[in-house]
Formats: C-alpha cells, structure tokens, sequence
C-alpha cells in the first residue's frame, strides 16, 4: 500500500516536474496592444483593435489577404466560381478544418457550409435567432452595402457555398476577406442557443484560426494559446498575451524594459531614439491611407473647378510633409495609396504655384475670399496633427489672398457636421478596408456618397462617378484597372481634394522577434511570427 | 447614533435622485451620440442612423427616456454598454476591485509615511528637518500626476529594471480571476512568483496616486499636532515627568488624529471613484479609465451607470466617515442628537 501511495505520488510530482518544465519552454510573443477590443465577434464591431484581437487571431474567412500583403488568397475556401454576369459567387469549401473547443463546448464535426450560412444569414437575416444578440447591429456588413447586394446564400452540398448577388460588384471577393466575413461555428451557436446564453456566443469565441483565446481580463490582458489543429499549421509562438496599454509613452517603455516583444502606434516623436536602439528593430511601411483637404463642391465659389484648382497650387505640401508627419509621410497626388492595384503614376500633380494659384483665383473672379478650414481635434493614422497642418495652410492660403478660419469640434460632432456639408474646407482622411480601388474612389467621391455621406467634398461628377460605377459592374481585372486609372485623371482635373499625403506606419520590436509584417490595413497578425532562442 | 445614522442616509435617495438627473442631461447635453461614434470616418446614413437610434430608444423624448431609465433603475437594470452590449453592473464590478486594490496601497502608502512625517515636523518645529518635510510635502501637493508617474517610471523600470512598466502582473503568470484582487488571487493561485510579481507592480502606482494624499496628511497631521501640543494637558503629561515620546505618541496624537481621520477617510473616497491619469499610465484596468472611455464614446448606459455607482460609493464612505467621526468623537455624535 505504502509503495503503491509512493509511487502515485512520485507520479504527480513528476508530472508537476515536467509540467513546470514545459511552461518554461513555452514560447511567449507579448504584444502591447493600444486598447480594450469591444468584444469577440468580430462582425458586431469596427474598430482595428477588435479586430486585432478576434478575426486576426481566432478566426478565419473564406478568402483572406495574403499576410502583409493587398493580395486575396483562398482560406477557408479553397476555390471559388464567378458566372459570367458576376452574379453567382460558388465556393468549394476546405475539408478537414478543425474548431477550437472550450469548457461549454466542444465540436463534434468538421468546418462545412452551414457555418458559412449561418454567419452570413445572423447578419442579414431579421429572422435569424442570433441576429438580435448582442445588441445585434452589424455596422460593417452594412456599411459595406450587403443587405442590398447579397440576394441569397444557399448551402449547395456540404462542401460548396452559393452566393447570389442582386447586381455585379467587383470587389465581392475582396469584402469576403474582411474582418465582418469572419466565419464561425453553427454548431456552437446552436449549443449556446439551447443552453439558454447566446451571449456566451460572442464572449467566449470559437473559431478555426491560429490562436484560441483562453482568458480576457478586461482593460488588462487577453491571453491566447496556439491551436494545436490549424489547418494551416500551427503557429510557431505557443503563447500569445496582449498586455492592453493606452498610453504610447508607456508603451516604449514596456518595450525598453523586456516586457513586451512589439507594441503598435508609436509617438512620432519617439521613432527616432527608437531606430538610434540597437535593442529595437523598426519596421516601417506606407499605409493604405490618405489624409485629405476636401473643399465643398456645394459651397461658392468651391463650385467653381478654377478655384479648387487655385487652392491645390496655394498649399505647400512639402512643407507640411516635412513639419507634421516629420518625415512618416508621402506626399500624395492621387486619392489611393501607391502600393494599391490601378494607382494611375500618370497622373500630372498641381505644383506648388502661388502666383498660378492667384492667377486662376483672378481670372475666377474671386477676391477677399474668407472661407472655414476644418481641422480635426484628434491624432489619426493618417493625420498626425491637424491643428499644426490647418495652421501651415491658413498662411499658405493667405498668400493668395484667401483669409481662412480654422474651426475645430469635438470629434463626433465634427464628423457628423462635416458629413451634413456645414464646411467650405475640412481636413480628413481614410484608411483602406479590403485593398480594392472602389473602396476609396466609390466610397469617397461617388454620387451616391455626396448626400450626408462620406463624400466630404459633396462632389458629384457625372464622368467620374460613371467610371467608377462601371467599374464595380465589372468583374475582369485589367478593364476595371483602366477605369480606375481614367477616373483618377478626372479626380485630378477637377480637384474636389487637395490629396495631402499617405503616412507611414511604424512598428517597432525587439530583435528577437522573426517574421512580422507589417499589414497594409493597418492590422496587426502574429501567424506567422516566431520569436529567437 | 441611530437616529444619527437614519438622519445621514435619508439625505442618500436626494443625492441619488440629483446624480441620475445629472448624468442623464449632461451626457446628452455632449454632442455626438455613441452610434457616430462607433462610425468613424465611415459614417452612417441618415436612415441607418435613424433606424439605430429607434432600435437603442435614443429617438423617444427625452424625459421618457428619463422615465424609462429610473423605472429599470428601480428593478436594479444598469442598462447595457452600446460599445460592448455587456451589463453595466458587470463590468464595473469587473473593474471595482483593481481599484479598491490601488486606492488602499496607495492610501496605506501616504499614512505610512505621512503621519510619521508630519509628526517628526511638528515636534522638530523651526529646525531643518521641519523645512524638508514641509518643502517635500509641497512639492508632492504640486505635482503633476502624469509627470511624476512618468519619471518614476523611467528612473525605476527602464534606467534601474527594479519595478515593471505598468500591468497587474507579468505575463509569464496565468492567475484565475477569483476575487479580482490580484494580490488575493495570485496568492491562492499555484503559480509560484505570482504574489511577488503583484507586489512589484503595485508600487509603483501605489506611490504615484498616493503622493498627494501623503503631502496633504503630512500637512495635516504636522499642524494638527502643532495644536494639540500646546495644550494643557500634554504640558501636564510633560509635568508629569513622561517620556517625551510617550507625550507624543499616547497624548498629542490621538487628539491630533482626529482631523487626520477625517481627510484620510475623504481622499479615500476619492481615490475609490478611480484614478485616471495613474489607470492609465499604468494600464491599471480600474473604474477611472473605464469611465473616461465611456464618455469618449458617448457610451450613455455607461456613463449614467458608472457615475452613479461611483457616486453612491463616494455617499457610502463619506457615511462611513461621518459614522467613524462621531466615534473617535462624541461631542459630535452628542451634538447632532441635541438637534
């Protein structure tokens, strides 16, 4: 008995050994992430910082873009078909793709089409019992036009998804990669459902991605652990922790002392000590953004084509490259970043020209003009200051006799002024969702925008927004690339904006970490990510 | 003391009632509503926007709204976040402890080293001594909380390594949420290093957010005792031929503390509404920071929510006060019975 009781406990104290021993092993990628996510389904919320922790981690879509990359390559679908009238999308479906489990569940089938349905049909389907839960509004499935897109989704067999479309739209395969098409359990949700807490649904997520979230502490940490089943191979870290810190100083300093690996978001004014670090690597990149001066189409005289042209010469963008993003910027002639698909380098940019400007501003008729120059009160990824930038145009306007008043609002309101069209001139900008031209040069300029949207310049042009229309309708890559090009010759010409310039993001990490790229959204996804012995 | 405790809570359903009103009106007062908010750059159609603003009851007039908000109020419903569909009433409570946690360091942190401060000042009187506890609780009263956070920060975790940046607990521990207390739970968790790498974070907050109340009981306890000194009784105590530091310590403090309670109590109420710029330089994940995110985002269950149930906090410990005060004190008890 005696020996019996030893050797169960020599037992579990070897256990305990190895187990210790084990954890020690563990590799541990800390990442200092900026902000609390909102949740953990991804498809109820907007926001990158969501984002980051739920659909770049723990879930997978049907198509998704090719790490660090604008390219869409097959995920959980392995192919698709298009009809010839782009509107039957087919998709033939991954086998073999496992879920994670946790304490309330644990999956008893492979990933197959009735997932696929079911986390479409909770977006746009009224009936659908999941559609209400959790406050139930789907933001970024709506912003993205679906109810009105999307006519039917059925399940073909297990292994093939049919969607139909009410008209072509060309960018489809691109919005599926995004993080609202985010495909979830049907399986799970049922259990829930049954269970009496849908709610458990979203707070405790289950996906088929890289990383299973094991514990959120709220405002504090989210901790993740490597799927040992990924489809895809598992990840190379076997511990993941998002320790949540808001303050960018404070997160340098987390990196300086060894608690993290990464951190996102870093103060401009601290990139330089940081790349002078022989403990730090920065990795930087030009986003898929723009920050813009949008001049009110609706407003006398910006009615007038000549004096938005007068305005593009006035303002001297090097100037402003060089004082506000301190060297993190590009200075932009087009509407689209340079890195995305159709980018038309044709294009002739206005010059900074004063004594042009006050010729056109002459010849237009226009003197003693007093217009309002709109800059935003908050710090975004594309305008690092837009009080010093309003500043440094308000002289450059005044130059060519234009006397401008800077306004600024609290964020909200400014946003929701500005889209009513209260302002001559606003400064704003724009961060890309799923790399396609049309979500800039559609979203942005079209007619359909112009009316309390987000089209801040209210321009509508009957030329441009033909060409960009049509190119939605068509699905054949080189004709859309022409039309994009055209219409970006028309952007130019009739200069609703003053395109001032693609920032450049910065990511700082220390030398141990291997294998991060920078995404052009702006996300951030440790797939992929390995640290050094 | 009854009738004195029945008194001081019969005041609380006023107050209660006047906060509701407040948060209420003044959220709505802000522009921007939470639905824009959430939208961004991306922005919202106006028929969106409206259909939204029905689905949330944020288009009903204002004082059905109010209506509807005391009568939930009354069945103990919080609402839920717009942001993060959650209950209110959880996720305050998720937050409460981290920053019940920290306001008691801190507080522990300033009487520790306060009251001895100002006691030595008051007894030293005129010397060096008293000119450098004064000068240095001066300068903690003036302090730039940010400032000051930032440089213990710098001088301690980045240039020596003795004390982590910010957080609750290194990452290298998983410790289970029992309490919410991390000092509680990584003790009863079986991670080993767990309570020592608590500690380790708690300090540096602790001496940041307890700085100032440290200054103001340094001040306090050195005129207090100033006072009590000249008092007859501590001259016949001296009569007496008692050691100097059994005067002080048995005669002149306890009637000198009195004060000293009262403001040590208050701060302490204070401190439990949540500390934000200390929360948020230390990614301390309390109720100030929570809050301040709230009315960011024009989170209105939130923010009504999280007011009131930070004020009536601040109501219940001002009671407490209150209650302590006229123990350690019975003129005060006597008088307000008298009445």
């Amino acid at each position: 008995m005696h020996s019996r009781l030893f050797t169960l406990a020599a037992g579990a104290a070897l256990t305990l050994v190895l187990a210790t021993a084990q954890a020690q092993a563990d590799k541990t990628l800390v990442y200092c992430s900026e902000g609390s996510p909102e949740g953990f389904y991804p498809a109820l919320y907007t926001s990158g910082t969501t984002f980051d922790a739920t659909s770049r981690a723990i879930y997978n879509k049907l198509v998704e873009f090719d790490r660090g990359t604008t390219q869409v390559v097959p995920a959980l679908a392995e192919s698709w078909d298009i009809s010839d009238d782009g509107l039957e999308y087919t998709f033939h479906l991954r086998s073999g793709v496992k879920f994670q489990s946790n304490d309330a569940f644990t999956p008893t089938r492979d990933f197959n089409a009735d997932d696929v349905v079911f986390t479409f049909m909770r977006q746009l389907d009224p009936e659908n019992p999941y559609h209400g839960v959790s406050g139930g509004s789907y933001e970024y499935f709506n912003g993205m036009d679906m109810p009105n897109i999307i006519k039917s989704i059925e399940k073909v067999d297990d292994m093939t998804v049919k969607f139909t479309l009410n008209q072509p739209e060309a960018p489809m395969i691109a919005d599926l990669a995004m993080d609202f098409a985010s495909i979830a359990s049907a399986e799970y949700a049922d259990a829930m459902l049954e269970a009496g807490t849908p709610d458990a649904f979203d707070q405790n997520p289950i996906g088929t991605g890289p990383f299973q979230m094991v514990r959120y502490v709220p405002d504090e940490r989210i901790d993740y652990v490597a799927f040992d089943d990924y489809w895809a191979g598992r990840a190379a870290i076997d511990r993941l922790v998002f320790l949540i810190t808001i303050d960018a100083t404070q997160r340098y300093n987390k990196l300086l002392a060894g608690e993290c690996h990464i951190m996102p978001y870093p103060n401009p004014a601290d990139v330089e000590a940081m790349m002078a670090n022989p403990d730090i690597t920065v990795m930087e990149q030009a986003g898929l953004n723009i920050g813009y001066l949008a001049m009110n189409t609706e407003h006398a005289p910006f009615d007038d084509v000549r004096v938005r042209q007068a305005v593009s010469m006035a303002i001297d963008r090097d100037a402003i490259i060089e004082a506000v993003y301190q060297g993190a910027g590009v200075k932009a002639k087009n509407p689209i970043p340079p890195t995305m698909w159709s980018y038309n380098d044709a294009v002739v940019d206005y010059e900074y020209d004063p004594e042009g400007a006050k010729a056109l501003l002459d010849e237009a008729g226009v003197s003693d003009l007093k217009v309002t120059l709109w800059a935003m009160p908050v710090q975004r990824p594309y305008n690092p200051n837009a009080a010093r930038m309003a500043e440094l145009m308000q002289a450059d306007l005044a130059e060519v006799g234009i006397t401008a008043e800077i306004v600024t609002y609290e964020w909200g309101e400014y946003l929701e002024r500005s889209s009513k069209g209260e302002h001559d001139m606003v400064l704003l900008g724009w961060t890309g969702d799923n790399g396609d031209p049309d979500n800039f040069l559609y979203v942005l300029l079209s007619c359909a925008a112009a009316n309390d949207g987000p089209n801040r310049a209210r321009w509508c042009n009957e030329e441009f927004d033909n060409l960009v229309t049509q190119a939605k309708q068509v699905s054949d890559i080189a004709e859309r690339t022409a039309l994009y090009e055209q219409a970006q010759v028309v952007f130019k010409e009739q200069a609703p904006w003053v395109t001032i310039a693609h920032s450049v993001v910065f990511m700082p990490m220390t030398n141990n970490v291997q294998n991060y790229l920078i995404d052009p959204f702006g996300g951030h996804v440790f797939y992929g990510v390995d640290l050094a012995e | 003391m009854l009738k004195f405790i029945f008194r001081r809570a019969s005041l609380v359903i006023p107050t209660f009632l006047g906060v509701t009103l407040l948060t209420f009106a003044l959220v709505r007062l802000v522009p921007g509503d939470p639905l824009e908010m959430m939208a961004g750059e991306r922005g919202l159609t106006p028929e969106r926007h409206a259909e939204l603003m029905a689905q949330y009851g944020y288009d009903r007039p204002l004082l059905e709204q109010y209506g509807l908000y005391l009568y939930e109020l009354a069945g103990g419903d919080f609402g839920r976040s717009v942001v993060t569909k959650k209950p209110v009433l959880q996720e305050f409570f998720e937050r409460f402890p981290a920053t019940v946690e920290l306001a008691l360091c801190a507080m522990i942190f300033a009487v520790v080293i306060g009251l001895p401060m100002g006691i030595l000042a008051a007894v030293r009187r005129g010397t060096v001594l008293d000119y450098a506890v004064m000068g240095t609780a001066v300068t903690g009263f003036s302090m730039p909380i940010f400032w000051w956070a930032l440089l213990l920060v710098l001088f301690f975790s980045v240039n020596l390594g003795w004390t982590p940046v910010s957080g609750r607990l290194s990452a290298v521990y998983w410790v289970e949420a029992r309490t919410g207390f991390m000092l509680i739970d990584s003790l009863l968790s079986n991670e080993k290093g767990a309570f020592g790498s608590a500690v380790s974070h708690l300090i540096l907050p602790s001496v940041a957010l307890g700085t100032i109340p440290l200054a103001i009981i340094a001040r306090m306890t050195r005129s207090s005792m100033l006072e009590v000194l000249n008092e007859d009784y501590v001259r016949t105590a001296r009569a007496k031929g008692l050691s100097p530091f059994r005067v002080v310590t048995v005669h002149a403090l306890r009637n000198a503390l009195i004060p000293v309670v009262t403001v040590v109590g208050l701060a302490t109420g204070i401190l439990l509404a949540g500390a934000i710029l200390t929360e948020t330089i230390f990614s301390w994940p309390g109720i100030g920071k929570w809050l301040i995110e709230a009315v960011r985002r024009r989170d209105y269950p939130t923010v009504q929510g999280g007011v009131l149930l930070v004020a009536t906090i601040i109501m219940l410990v001002n009671l407490l006060v209150d209650l302590l005060y006229g123990v350690i004190n019975p003129r005060i008890r006597h008088a307000s019975e008298r009445t």
